[in-house]
């Protein structure tokens, strides 16, 4: 089984992007060989208010059992709370913050009640490093990228936030997983979609110095081609556990135990 | 066959204490992605002793040494570029001879020296006398200077296509970073340039893009500094072209515009 905790829906405001409809989604991940994916609202991470974007998305989630919604919250949007009471009793596996695109200081305040919020509700933060390379972004995407030590302030801020991180390269990776105590750690979950495979083979060094159990199969689609976190998979010699580990088990059983 | 036409090796004499690591992994990879010949280039000692992208003359013989002796130790599996540091023409020149003749088949421009620069039309018409492709390092649509390199953008790639048009040029790495759809809409009507596959972007719509802008028989497989990517955007064409549209890709094009005999089955 294959869950992808990084997947999209709706249009992308910096470029036109295919396939970004339920149906066209749908139809990449039976590609690839993914039954699952946890989807966000793409068009409204650059909303004033992101969370309107969340009634689509729960409607567009309820038709289509492999699409698991993750809202958006803007915990400087009145009514945030609200977004997270829902957010549980919909059964969403996580809640999504982009502090950088929403314009907040993403070591403030704010971000910390956030955390706190999600974790006593025993509610999974995801968070995304970056959505584009920086070198191709638009003149008009300015949103600088979510820093490390952001993610480390945050793990730290409450014992029972659980973070997970998208779109993180190797060196984002290891600054946050050695900067942390092995309890805080444990609380994070780290996608692959940008890690690097072979020749470099950051993927393999970091499951064998992080450990295979903080990763999660992530793919960023229809930004990026699903293939290329499955080509990563099939470039290691894993066993057949830690393949599921990563294709689904963390997702399904560390993540989503509440 | 699968031809990579944009890969990289490493020797002893670079600051990496893991050089042998990665070309032994990069070989594994392609034994795994099904690469027949990986066509690689070795810019320099890799910033040791000059930088990666002006190296000095002695480090280009010395880079361009270390490739000949893996091509020597892999004779059914790696096929290699020349590079040069256009700013010394005489030694750019003499090496591009000296390599050429010692087995490699083609010319690696990195970002020495803008591709616009007159400077590069000794290089090029060496090109045209060995009838050989030159790969050009490339960023998709700069808009200034970075630190490290002169780097090109499609504009002057395409200009210096224009003064050479019996010569192939590889715009290299279409998602190495930066504006790929600039990119794709400059090269568009330069017949000479072919696009390089490669980088570490995987963008949706980028290779439906790059179908629309130049045509499948512009187009050539590789991988560069992420083979992971090179094998999902191979993946993503086996279901959107044809078998045969297919095979231009992976390897029929690089054999069109490389020397005859360089790959197996030419």
């Amino acid at each position: 089984m294959r869950v992808d905790v990084a997947a999209f829906l709706g249009a992308y405001p910096f470029r036109r992007v295919p396939a970004t409809s339920p149906d066209a989604l749908l139809r990449a991940m039976d590609r690839v060989g993914i039954d699952e994916a946890w989807v966000s609202h793409l068009p409204s991470v650059f909303w004033r208010a992101p969370a309107e974007g969340n009634g689509w998305l729960y409607e567009t989630a309820a038709r289509e059992r492999r699409l698991w919604p993750v809202p958006a919250v803007h915990p400087g949007v009145p009514g945030w709370e609200e977004v997270i009471g829902d957010a549980v009793a919909r059964g969403a596996p996580a809640a999504r913050c982009d502090p950088t695109y929403y314009g907040l200081d993403p070591a403030g305040a704010e971000l910390r009640v956030l955390a706190a919020a999600c974790g006593a509700a025993r509610l999974p933060l995801l968070m995304a490093v970056r959505l584009e390379d920086a070198r191709q972004r638009h003149p008009g995407d300015r949103a600088p990228e979510l820093p490390a030590a952001v993610v480390r302030a945050l793990i730290r801020s409450h014992a029972d936030v659980r973070l997970v991180v998208t779109h993180a390269d190797r060196a984002f990776i290891e600054e946050v997983h050695f900067g942390s105590t092995p309890e805080e750690a444990a609380r994070i979950w780290w996608d692959i979609t940008w890690v690097w495979g072979p020749p470099e083979d950051h993927l393999e060094t970091l499951l064998a110095t992080v450990g295979v159990d903080r990763f999660v199969l992530g793919t960023g689609q229809p930004l990026r081609i699903p293939e290329t976190s499955i080509a990563k998979c099939d470039l290691l010699d894993l066993t057949v556990a830690q393949r599921a580990a990563i294709e689904s088990h963390n997702a399904l059983t560390g993540l989503q135990a509440r | 066959m699968l031809i990579d036409i944009h890969a990289h090796f490493y020797h002893e004499r670079t600051p990496r204490a893991d050089w042998r690591e990665r070309n032994a992994s990069r070989l594994r990879a392609g034994d795994k992605i099904g690469i027949t010949i990986h066509v690689a280039s070795v810019l320099g000692s890799w910033g040791r002793t000059s930088p990666i992208y002006f190296p000095s003359p002695p480090d280009v013989e010395l880079g361009n040494d270390a490739l000949l002796e893996l091509e020597r130790l892999h004779p059914d599996r790696i096929r290699g570029y020349v590079t040069v540091n256009p700013n010394y023409t005489a030694h750019a020149c003499a090496e591009i001879a000296r390599c050429l003749d010692a087995g490699m088949i083609g010319i690696k421009l990195a970002a020495s020296r803008r591709a616009d620069d007159p400077l590069l039309d000794p290089v090029c018409e060496r090109a045209r006398e060995r009838r050989v492709p030159v790969l050009q390092h490339v960023w998709q649509h700069r808009r200034h200077d970075w630190p490290g390199q002169e780097a090109s953008d499609a504009v002057e790639l395409c200009a210096l296509a224009a003064r050479h048009p019996d010569v192939p040029f590889i715009l290299a790495h279409i998602g190495g970073g930066g504006d790929w759809q600039r990119s794709l809409a400059v090269v568009r009507g330069a017949t000479n340039v072919y696009v390089d596959l490669s980088g570490s972007g995987v963008d949706g719509g980028m290779l439906e893009s790059c179908l629309a802008a130049v045509g499948v028989e512009r187009l050539l497989w590789g991988t560069d500094l992420t083979m992971d990517t090179g094998w999902a955007k191979l993946r993503y064409l086996e279901r959107l072209l044809s078998p045969a549209d297919l095979e231009l890709v992976k390897w029929k094009n690089a054999a069109r515009i490389f020397p005859r005999g360089a790959f197996p089955a030419d």
